[in-house]
């Protein structure tokens, strides 16, 4: 067979193969966002309970992704969980009183930030803290309280049940 | 008596086998290289055992794909989830389909095919004749093609899997209407390039090496007839996939701590 031939097709078998790496690594992991990602700014929360955030999770501004949680940090005096986030470089212009709350996407989604803007003149910056935070809404601690809430109205329906015995 | 002398011989012969699998792995990877004249030799093998594989791995690619994205899209559509489709198909694809398929094809495409040809070469002594010519066949026929097989898995396995989630985008964004951005959006966020990709391909890699010893050695270690070909051929199949499948769940065992 002609070596010529033959080298060219193995030289394309190496190209395909570095192409579909290529696609891999930045069409299907995002890594292109994660790697041009590092030219944004960081501020930090601190929550009471961020339920299952993960780090890379999405930061959001009414649905619309500004940003990503990039580290999760425990503080030791006070116990609360110090979330870093970066945030987009062209997004500069969030008033510096904005609030922090940790959601769930869908009933059995993954934990994201939705930050709330607030109505200030200052603007957020490298290393700026946001001081208002809500705390993620963990669904068995609902629950408990729907209980507990609920715990009058067993003892209602034993009371009927017994009456209808009668 | 006579069955445990069987049961004997045959722990023995295992032994044995696997002792001169190793040896035969030894010889042909710690030797003075020679890179000048050995490069063409691997060349050529890369173009029979990679380029050749390629439109079987495309095209079975494009297909698990596609069905991957019809399977998965009527399930969750059923929980109203059908965003999370190309999370679905992309990870599945990287850590398991990919790989595991890749390999499975692999050893049936070119696996069976190096075996057959070396032990060919053995019946017919072209093996004897070098050595006789002072030719190292463990150089000259050995080497080259286990480098290419070891090289080209990874290869074939990173298309594979570009491949199967373009199909699975096909069926899902072109024909059944996803949108495009969640598709892509959900996938980019849930796959990570370090724990999903990067160690799908370090499984590629273990199943290439693991695949192109079984079917060196098996065509080397054959019996040198035609019916000794034909077994040697199927054994190499079969003892690879179960290599691979038993090697997969070692690795993503291994492997799921940082998952």
């Amino acid at each position: 067979m002609n070596s010529r031939f033959v080298e060219t097709f193995v030289g394309f078998f190496m190209l395909l193969g570095v192409l579909a790496l290529l696609v891999l690594a930045l069409q299907v992991s995002g890594l292109s966002t994660e790697l041009t990602g590092q030219n944004g700014y960081k501020v930090t929360a601190a929550f009471d309970n961020i339920g299952d955030l993960k780090v890379r999770a999405p930061v959001t501004i009414g649905g619309v992704r500004v940003g990503q949680v990039s580290s999760i940090s425990l503080d030791p005096i006070s116990f609360k969980a110090n979330v870093t986030i970066l945030l987009d470089s062209n997004q500069n212009k969030i008033p510096s009183d904005s609030s922090a709350s940790i959601y769930t996407a869908g009933l059995l989604g993954a934990n994201y930030i939705s930050l709330t803007p607030g109505f200030d003149n200052d603007f957020l910056h490298n290393g700026s803290v946001i001081s208002q935070t809500h705390p993620a809404i963990v669904l068995e601690n609902l629950i408990g309280q729907l209980m507990f809430k609920l715990g009058g109205g067993d003892n209602k329906k034993a009371d009927t049940t017994e009456a209808s015995k009668q | 008596m006579h069955l445990i002398q069987r049961l004997g011989q045959l722990g023995l012969k295992l032994c044995g086998d696997f002792g001169r699998a190793t040896l035969f792995l030894f010889a042909t990877l710690f030797r003075l290289p020679r890179p000048v004249k050995s490069f063409p030799l691997l060349i050529q093998e890369l173009y029979s055992v990679g380029v050749l594989s390629l439109i079987i791995i495309i095209v079975s690619g494009l297909f698990i794909g596609m069905v991957v994205g019809l399977q998965g899209y009527n399930t969750l559509n059923k929980f109203s989830a059908a965003a999370q489709l190309g999370q679905l198909v992309a990870l599945s694809v990287t850590r398991e389909l990919g790989p595991v398929v890749t390999g499975l094809l692999f050893a049936g495409r070119a696996g069976s095919a190096l075996t057959a040809e070396i032990g060919l070469m053995k019946a017919t002594d072209q093996l004897s004749a070098m050595e006789m010519m002072g030719v190292d066949p463990l150089w000259r026929v050995i080497s080259p093609r286990f480098w290419a097989g070891f090289i080209s898995m990874p290869i074939l396995s990173a298309i594979f899997s570009a491949v199967a989630i373009y199909g699975g985008y096909l069926v899902g964004v072109k024909w059944l209407g996803l949108d495009n951005g969640a598709f892509w959006g959900n996938m980019q966020s849930s796959v990570d390039f370090y724990n999903d990709v990067v160690n799908g391909l370090i499984k590629s890699v273990v199943f290439g090496f693991v695949v192109t010893w079984i079917s060196v050695f098996q065509g080397y270690d054959t019996v040198p007839t035609a019916e000794g070909i034909s077994r040697a051929t199927t054994r190499t199949v079969v003892y690879s996939s179960l290599a691979i499948l038993g090697l997969d769940f070692v690795l993503t065992a291994t492997m799921l701590g940082g998952w």
